[in-house]
Formats: C-alpha cells, structure tokens, sequence
C-alpha cells in the first residue's frame, strides 16, 4: 500500500511539472511574454521596469525557476483588468462556481439514481424505454445548446424562472450562498440542471446497468427466498451494491462539473470563475488564464489521486495490477 | 509470396469473400430503421456541406448581396432579392438558411479533418504499443491515461490559451484532445490480434515486420476503431461549436454553427430567437445523426453480438 502510494504520489508530481512546463513554455517562451504579461497601454519605462521585475532579462532555465517559485508561493501575476492578483481573483469567484457545482452534483442523484432504478427494474416497459432515450439525448446534445433552449423556453417564453447572474445571496453559519434565499435558488435552478444534465444522463446508464447486474446475483435470491419484503430487497440490499460505481463516479466526474462549469456560466451570466475564465480569453487578461488553467490542472491531480487512492483501499485488486496497464 | 497457383497471400486472399463480408454488415446495419435514418440524415448534411454554394439562397458572405435594413426579419418573410428568408434573417440581414450551409461546412470540415487526422496519430501509437509491448507500450499507455484522466474541454482551453486562435489551432487542440481514445481503442484491439495464428504465420513467412503491421494487423484491428471514429466525429463538431460559441474557438472569419448561435444569442433574450434557434437545430440534426450511425455500427462491428 505504501509503495502504491509513494508511487501514484510521484505520478502527479511528475504531471504537475510538465504541465508547469507546458504553460511555462506556452507562455513565456513561445509567446512574447513581454506582451503577454505587460499591458499594452504601458510606456516604454514602466516596460523597462516589468521586465526586470518579472525576470525577463534572464536566461530561461532561470526564468522557469523563477516562475515555478512564484507559482509555488501562490503569486502568479496580477491581472491587467481588474489590477489585482490573478489568484486571488479566480479564489473570489470560486464559492459560486462550487455552489453551481454542487447542485448540479445534487440535481443529477436525484434525478438519476431513481429514474435509473426504474429503469433498470422494470427494463421492458415503456416509461423505462423513454427514459434511456432521454438519457442518449443528455449525452449527445451540446451543454451550451441545451441552456440556451432552457433559456428560450423557460425564461423568454414562459417566463418563469431568470436567465442571468446569481440572484440573491443568504449567510447562514457564516456561509453564504443561494442555497438560502427563495431569489437564489430560483437563479439557481436553470445553471444547475444545465449543468447536470449530462450527469443525470450518466448516472441513469449506471444504475440501470447495475440495477440489472444486481438482481441476477444470488444474494437477492436468497434475500427473496428467505421471504423480505420486496422494498427491502430492493432499497436495502440492491441499492447498496449499486452505489459503490455511482459513488466512484461522482467523485471522479465533479472535476468535470467544475471544468464544464465553464459553459454554462457564460450563457447563464453566473459569476464563477468559469466566465471569469471566458472573459479574461476575450480581454487577454492572461496572467488570469494560465492562474486558472494551473489550479484546474492542480485541482485534476489532486482528484484523481485521491480517487485512485480510495480505489486500491476498496478493492485490493487495483493495487496488484497497476503495473499490467 | 506465390502460392504454386499464382495467387497472392494476403489477408484478404479472396474478393469475392470480402465483398460478401461488406454485403452481410450492410445487411445487418441496415435492420435498425433508426440508423438508415440517421445515415440518410447525415448524408443530407454532408451533401447541403459539400454543395452550400450551389444550394443556398444567398452568399451570406458576399457584402453586396446584404442588405442592413432586412436585418431580424422573422421566418417566411419575402427578401428583397426574390427569395424568401424561410428560417429568417441574422442582424446584418443574412440568410439564415445559407448562414447554416455554410457553417455545417466548416463545422464538419474541421470537426471530420481532426477527427481524420488523431485517428492516423493514435491507430499509429496503438499499433506500436501492442505490436512492440515493453517500455514504450508503458510509455504511450501512461501518457494516454494521464491525458484521458482530464476532461477534453480543459485539455483544449489550455491548448487554446498557449497556442492562440485560428482554425489550425482548433484543429491542433481537437486532435491533441481526440488521439487517445483512438490509441487505447486500437491497442485493445491488436493486441487480441496480434496473438492470432495469422499473424503467426505471417511471421513463420517471414514476411517484414511493416507488412505484417501494415497489411496484416492494422486491417483487422480496425473495426472497434471505425466505432471510435463517427462516436469522436460528433465529439469533435460539439466541442469546436462549444469553443465557438464561448468565443475562443474559430475566428470570426470562419463562421461555424457555434459561432452562429453565439451571434444570435444576444437577440434570444428579445424573443428573436430564429438567429440561434435553427443553427442550434442544424449543429443537433448533424450530432444525433452521426450518433445514430454510431449506435448500430457498434453492434454490427462487435463480434460478440455476431449471429
């Protein structure tokens, strides 16, 4: 377990360091890193001055060190629009694209898990037969597509729900949020299932998919044949054993709310930092970008270990056959 | 290599053979109503793509032939020309209809093109790792997990971010995204393959290793990856539309379906809804015919399912 560990830990060390590398070189070398990081409305002193503030007139493995220190200590350059630091800045935006996440992360167990339940209990029916060609639907159409219908049909059209922003926030325990004001959560809402929808239409296949597996095995036969109630059989001892993929998954596929929240934040004017993100493509505000792009980049190693750790803790298998890929 | 009676050994010695293989999967392909319809829809796009010039009202590039104050009009209403703006007119006063021939035709270009060229990157590093093993089937094995464990549109916005905008960037991004499925796909594939009595006898012939490779392996390595292709064409088409519509995909000068729709999505709001609607609708019919196709191949070209 240790020597698993100690190794899938130098992995990410290794994929952090050329990521770092990649953007390094992206940005500072390929680039003219001179208009990249310097406003373009600076005068020809105050270039003269970033230019040594920022290190440019060393050689380059120097430079790559001086970055990589900065990035470490968590400076990595100011951003040109907003005149502050670029971290900062995204960490600012971050609880409302984690509140977006996390309802969508919501909207998509609660949807899914029972409409796959049905689904996979009752695989012949017409209602369950509906439902998976929803769920090919969630997966093949456009996230960017399917918020902008939201849009038409329930906020143009209908008029029931908001397009835009974040509505009203609550604080409760020092917490604050849209999760606690009637305004908030119907901002919330639309952005959510957005984002979810593709979720849902995942975790409908997996549970019907484990659903159907489950119920061949002998313990539910032996669970019926010792005379429990048919709810109790399903809920208690099918349910359990389909929540370990659905689970994994989750965890696994909350990167990708964060990553996707990118999309549905700029349609629905949500002010995460995914739209920071968009925003500072369409002003060049790229010290903002590659701050971003890094703490995604972080944020994807740091899931996929902790995944890849619990993996080989619930089953043993994982460890043993790691080299065999 | 000649066998006694002149005939060459390949792996498909007999013609005849492999054309009734060809005939038995159209059969079988074409049993799924749903597919045929969905490979008639796309073949409709393909052609309205290839033909836009030839099919559309109106060169909706073509500044003389616009006119500002036939901006916004709504579907069905007559255009100055002598056609009618059945889908209605964008802000400038273009044709929608044409905005969309057009767009499917660099939409499918770009998406069809970097599809076409990961799959000569990734079935040429599948094929190397299965047929070589050892540590440089680790190597492009760990590369290939590492890259599929982040989601494609973080992949191509750090792409976007390094390398700039412009069509071959796109093109650069969605390939880089693209490549791995096809290099897993293809390894699994021959290295199932590669232990067949086939290519044992291929080595015993003592044929050279890019033969065997090349006409051997690669061939019937092939159908899993076919798969792979139409179901990653889709991909590819929704996820330039995605960067185009965040603005960070194709330049204004290339205007795809996404671009189209991020075009009129300011007028959504106002209840203008036709300038994103039917591109939007055009990007869906082209996604979910390809799909379709997909769909069925996977059953047809899975031995497993085989009567």
């Amino acid at each position: 377990m240790t020597v698993f560990l100690i190794r899938r830990l130098l992995q990410s060390i290794v994929v952090l360091f050329v990521m770092s590398l990649i953007v390094f070189v992206g940005v500072f070398a390929i680039g003219n890193p001179v208009d990249i990081l310097i406003s373009p409305e600076a005068d020809q002193a105050e270039r003269e001055r970033a230019i040594r503030a920022l290190g440019l007139d060393l050689p380059l493995h120097q430079q790559y060190l001086v970055f990589l220190r900065k990035a470490v200590t968590g400076n990595l350059g100011e951003s040109f629009v907003f005149s502050e630091s670029a971290l900062g800045l995204i960490l600012k935006r971050m609880p409302a694209t984690l509140e977006l996440a996390l309802a969508a992360m919501v909207l998509a167990v609660a949807l899914g898990v029972p409409l796959g339940m049905w689904a996979g209990l009752y695989p012949d029916a017409a209602s369950s037969r509906t439902i998976m060609a929803g769920s090919i639907l969630g997966f093949s159409l456009p996230t960017f597509w399917v918020g902008l219908m939201l849009i038409m049909v329930f906020a143009v059209m209908l008029g029931w729900l908001p397009s835009t922003g974040r509505g009203q926030t609550g604080t409760v325990w020092g917490i604050t949020s849209s999760f606690f004001t009637v305004d908030g959560l119907r901002h919330l809402v639309l952005p959510a299932f957005n984002l979810a929808l593709f979720r849902i239409a995942l975790i409908i296949r997996l549970t019907r998919a484990g659903a159907r597996e489950t119920l061949l095995q002998d313990f539910v036969k032996y669970a019926r044949a010792k005379g429990l109630c048919e709810r109790r059989v399903i809920f208690v001892h099918v349910f359990k054993n389909i929540l370990i993929p659905v689970v994994t998954v989750l965890g696994l596929e909350f990167g990708g709310v964060m990553a996707f929240a990118v999309v549905t934040e700029t349609i629905f004017a949500w002010p995460g930092m995914g739209k920071l993100l968009v925003d500072s493509f369409n002003h060049l505000d790229r010290p903002v970008i590659v701050a971003y792009l890094l703490l995604m980049v972080c944020m994807f190693i740091a899931i996929n270990f902790l995944v890849d750790v619990l993996y080989s803790v619930l089953d043993p298998r994982v460890r043993l056959v790691t080299r065999g890929t | 290599m000649r066998l006694p009676g002149g005939v060459a050994i390949t792996p498909t010695a007999l013609a005849g053979e492999g054309e009734s293989e060809f005939r038995r999967l159209a059969a079988e392909f074409c049993e799924s109503r749903l597919a045929v319809a969905g490979l008639v829809l796309f073949a409709a796009v393909a052609a309205v793509a290839v033909l836009a010039p030839l099919v559309s009202p109106q060169d909706p590039y073509d500044l003389r032939q616009l006119s500002v104050l036939e901006g916004k009009q709504p579907p069905g209403s007559p255009a100055m020309a002598g056609f009618r703006f059945w889908l209605g007119s964008d802000d400038q006063g273009r044709d929608i209809l044409s905005g969309i021939f057009y767009g499917l035709r660099i939409s499918l270009g770009v998406g069809v093109l970097s599809a076409l060229i990961a799959l000569g990157i990734g079935v040429l590093a599948g094929l190397t790792a299965a047929y070589f093993g050892g540590p440089l089937d680790s190597l492009i094995m760990r590369v290939v997990d590492i890259q599929l464990s982040f989601p494609a549109i973080l992949v191509a916005l750090i792409l976007l971010a390094v390398l700039g905008q412009g069509v071959d960037k796109i093109i650069i991004a969605l390939v880089t995204v693209q490549w791995a499925y096809y290099a897993r796909t293809m390894r699994s594939s021959a290295l199932v393959e590669r232990h067949k009595e086939y290519i044992e006898a291929a080595h015993c012939l003592a044929l050279d290793r890019r033969r065997i490779l090349f006409r051997h392996l690669l061939p019937n390595s092939l159908p899993p990856v076919i798969v792979v292709v139409t179901v990653q064409v889709a991909h590819a088409i929704a996820l330039e539309a995605t960067l185009s519509f965040l603005g960070i995909g194709l330049p204004i000068t290339s205007p795809s379906l996404g671009l189209l729709i991020a075009n009129g999505f300011q007028y959504l709001l106002s209840g203008t809804y036709w300038i994103s609607f039917f591109p939007g609708v055009a990007l869906l019919i082209a996604i979910v015919a390809i799909n379709l196709v997909a769909d069925q191949l996977r059953d047809v070209l899975n031995p497993r399912l085989q009567k």
